[in-house]
């Protein structure tokens, strides 16, 4: 096998529980974004993009979904000779195997995995942040740093610090300390879960932390604080671009609407770092005469007779005459009928909305709805048929459990 | 699925006809429909149909075609065995590379002919735009006993068009079976036009075109459907679906313009049987405060700031406040300043229109602008 300088693992095996029940039947990075996008595509285009040709995504949680959107990697250019983009699920081994106890545990028992390129380094990285970065000048800002690790951070406000993996460092930018969510944080340095690691010092922790019985297998928990503890020099390497955390509803509706700014908070046109996907084979979206469109992305395959606004809808969405969308995510292949309005809500695939339904509609009294996972964002799940003339409260999570009521008066009546 | 079958598209033809549309590609890469090539709807019915096996002949101004199949990974023709084979002129000295019409150029690829080992094959063109699979056809083609089947539509008029090119009218009896044929009528008595389709079975394509060579001769459907209308048993196909021939700036208009229409998109962009493309990789398209899109088609990677009407956007257009642009279309890249304004025109791909500019066509006589011209 031809030798690489690095390789990239992305650690993709989270069941993302705070997104509910988008992550009912995928993997979080498997989640679309963005109109044509999954998540997954931007760590993935990234990689492409830094002339990292070697990436092992890491799944173990519903992994079918990820599997087949990753293929060959031919739709990143990841289909190589040498190198490409591998899945790698847990597996057994002799009479054992077990699942990925932790993040530093996923790359742990995929040693072998990285070891036949022999590789110098190891880039660490996350399925779960909509970020552009170029991981080839922070691997030289490593290099250059004489750095063990290097760990890619971003400055947040100082009162949001304690949502985030804090790294203190000093005017160097050498890391002295790591907190992990600090109820005193004493930097805003929050690390984006971005590692450059020199492979051969890595597996000497890997292999000391796998032998630690106590130990939670984790990067930020075990692996970043034996390190400090041994006076390894790790670096921070500070990024200034857009970088977001999508692992709950909010902030999942949070990314997509900032695309929709002016100028987008996150620019997708840079022909030189082109996000890439696996592209709808669908025509061009129709807009009818009596549709009305404004600041929304709209992609291939949709049809609007309807209002749209402030909202995003991917490949293959039918928007009745008449009905309304706004601030809302529409996901592929759903259908919002004649006259149904949507009030800031996420429709996730193959959900159709029935006739002069309202989605996301003011609360009546009496009525209560769990909305711990999502606020005032209204949910409706997979493959979910919404009847004609219903109403879904604000903030509530659409399913067949929560709806059983509807489908029974629905059947009752056609009967 | 149709496994004993390939095809052969051929892509040599007079392009001068679509003018400025043609200029610097030839008629197969014309853009159409937003983000297509005319080439991909019969390469994506070849591909639907089953077939693994395609040959693409190339003749003139093919650089742009190359760019736009490269190895043929969008239509799954990528393969280890068959897929596609490219097929541009092999100069030599009996051959000088300029076709003058289908025999010959098939006559120049007979080595790819001779290696494919389907029993059928399918000889199209690429200006001809449909969307179908070939399985009906072929089943019609075996039970009728045909040596040649050629594939129909039915407009319904006999009009002369305007932009007549390549007109084959064909007559059948009550079995279909073609009585007699009329090649660029001035008044044609016949409603069954050829969709530039021809399936016969491999053996008998080379048998006819080594024939028609031989005797000087080098045109389909002059030197060998019509004199042998009577000798072999040539079978006309009826498609019932929708077809729009490329022949002239006029007809690409309209032609663009009926996808407006949605059963014309039903039938053109059947989800059961997808039109494959060259893919981009382009950005949602995304529509500003104050857009105002209506009766359009709008691809990937447009920005859209003003006021579209009627028209249809390639991918990467960009329409900036202000601007109106109505009956158009605009292909891949083209920018429309503010305030400019735009009725009947046909931009070619990279066309800029300055800010306030006013540009207008008629419905019969659309404007058409050069790649990446400034205006």
């Amino acid at each position: 096998m031809r030798k690489k300088q690095i390789v990239a693992m992305l650690l993709a095996g989270g069941q993302g529980s705070r997104l509910g029940i988008l992550t009912s039947n995928m993997a979080k990075p498997a989640v679309p974004f963005g109109g044509k996008y999954r998540i997954i595509d931007f760590p993935l285009s990234n990689c492409v993009n830094s002339d990292i040709d070697t990436v092992g995504v890491l799944t173990q949680y519903q992994p079918l979904e990820l599997n087949s959107y990753i293929g060959n990697g031919q739709h990143w250019d990841l289909d190589r000779n040498s190198g490409g983009v591998f899945v790698l699920p847990p597996f057994v081994k002799g009479k054992s195997g077990q699942w990925y106890s932790g993040t530093a545990n996923a790359i742990f028992q995929n040693q072998m995995f990285v070891d036949q390129y022999e590789p110098k380094y190891v880039l660490i990285l996350s399925g779960d942040h909509i970020y552009k970065m170029d991981y080839a000048r922070m691997l030289r800002y490593h290099i250059d740093q004489q750095a063990g690790a290097t760990i890619a951070v971003l400055q947040v406000p100082m009162d949001e610090a304690h949502r985030f993996g804090i790294m203190n460092t000093d005017a160097q930018g050498r890391i002295y300390s790591f907190e992990e969510k600090p109820k005193q944080p004493k930097s805003n340095l929050a690390s984006m879960g971005v590692y450059i690691f020199d492979w051969p010092m890595l597996k000497r922790y890997m292999q000391a932390d796998a032998e630690d019985p106590s130990s939670e297998n984790d990067f930020g928990h075990d692996i970043i604080p034996a390190m400090l503890r041994e006076g390894e020099k790790l670096c921070a390497y500070a990024f200034d671009g857009y970088w977001k955390d999508v692992g709950t509803i909010r902030s999942l509706w949070e990314a997509n609407m900032d695309l929709l700014e002016s100028p987008p908070l996150l620019d997708l046109y840079d022909p030189k770092w082109r996000i890439y996907s696996r592209n709808p084979i669908r025509p061009p979206h129709y807009i009818s005469p009596s549709a009305s469109v404004e600041n929304c992305l709209i992609t291939e395959g949709s049809e609007v007779y309807g209002n749209v606004e402030h909202s995003i809808l991917f490949s293959g969405v039918y928007v009745g005459p008449g009905a309304v969308v706004k601030d809302s995510i529409v996901m592929p292949g759903a259908r919002i009928q004649a006259g149904a309005k949507i009030y800031k809500s996420i429709i996730d695939e193959r959900a159709e909305i029935g006739a002069n339904t309202i989605v996301g509609d003011e609360l009546r009294e009496g009525v209560t709805v769990d909305n711990s996972l999502t606020g005032d964002i209204t949910l409706v799940g997979y493959d979910m048929e919404i009847p004609d003339h219903a109403s879904l409260p604000r903030g509530m999570v659409a399913t067949r459990e929560t709806l059983g009521y509807l489908y029974k008066k629905k059947g009752g009546e056609t009967k | 699925m149709i496994s004993n079958a390939f095809g052969i598209i051929y892509t040599g033809g007079d392009s001068m006809r679509l003018k400025d549309l043609a200029y610097s590609r030839s008629t197969a890469a014309v853009p159409f429909g937003g983000r297509y090539r005319c080439i991909d709807f019969i390469m994506s019915s070849m591909v639907n149909s089953g077939f693994t096996n395609v040959g693409i002949i190339a003749q003139k101004n093919y650089h742009s075609l190359m760019d736009h199949l490269g190895s043929g990974k969008e239509w799954d023709l990528n393969r280890k065995r068959d897929g596609l084979f490219m097929l541009p002129p092999f100069v030599t000295r009996d051959n000088v590379g300029l076709y003058r019409g289908t025999v010959e150029a098939l006559k120049n690829v007979s080595g790819y002919v001779r290696r494919s080992s389907q029993r059928y094959a399918f000889v199209a063109g690429s200006y001809t735009i449909f969307n179908t699979t070939f399985n009906d056809m072929l089943e019609q083609h075996i039970k009728s006993g045909a040596e040649i089947t050629i594939m129909c539509n039915d407009d319904g008029s006999t009009e002369r068009p305007e932009d007549q090119y390549e007109d084959l009218r064909v007559k059948v009896d009550d079995n279909g079976r073609v009585t007699d044929m009329e090649y660029n009528p001035y008044h044609p008595t016949s409603t069954l036009r050829s969709c530039n389709v021809f399936l016969m079975e491999k053996t008998l394509l080379e048998f006819l075109v080594e024939e028609a060579v031989a005797h000087g001769k080098y045109d389909l459907s002059l030197d060998v459907l019509m004199p042998n209308v009577k000798k072999l048993r040539i079978y006309s196909y009826l498609y019932r679906g929708f077809v729009a021939r490329l022949n002239s700036p006029n007809s690409f208009f309209a032609s663009n313009m009926a996808l407006l229409d949605h059963n014309v998109r039903e039938d053109l962009f059947n989800e059961e049987h997808p039109i494959y493309t060259k893919v981009k990789d382009e950005v949602p398209a995304r529509y500003g405060r104050g857009a105002r899109p209506r009766n359009s088609i709008v691809a990937d990677g447009c920005i859209i700031e003003g006021e579209v009407e009627d028209s249809i956007l390639f991918r990467g257009v960009q329409v900036a406040k202000g601007a109106k642009v109505k009956n158009c279309i605009l292909m891949q890249g083209t920018q429309i300043q503010e305030n400019a304004e735009l009725n009947y025109a046909v931009l070619d791909k990279s066309v800029i229109v300055q800010q306030g500019r006013q540009l207008s066509g008629h419905e019969t006589f659309p404007l058409l602008i050069r790649k990446a011209s400034m205006v």
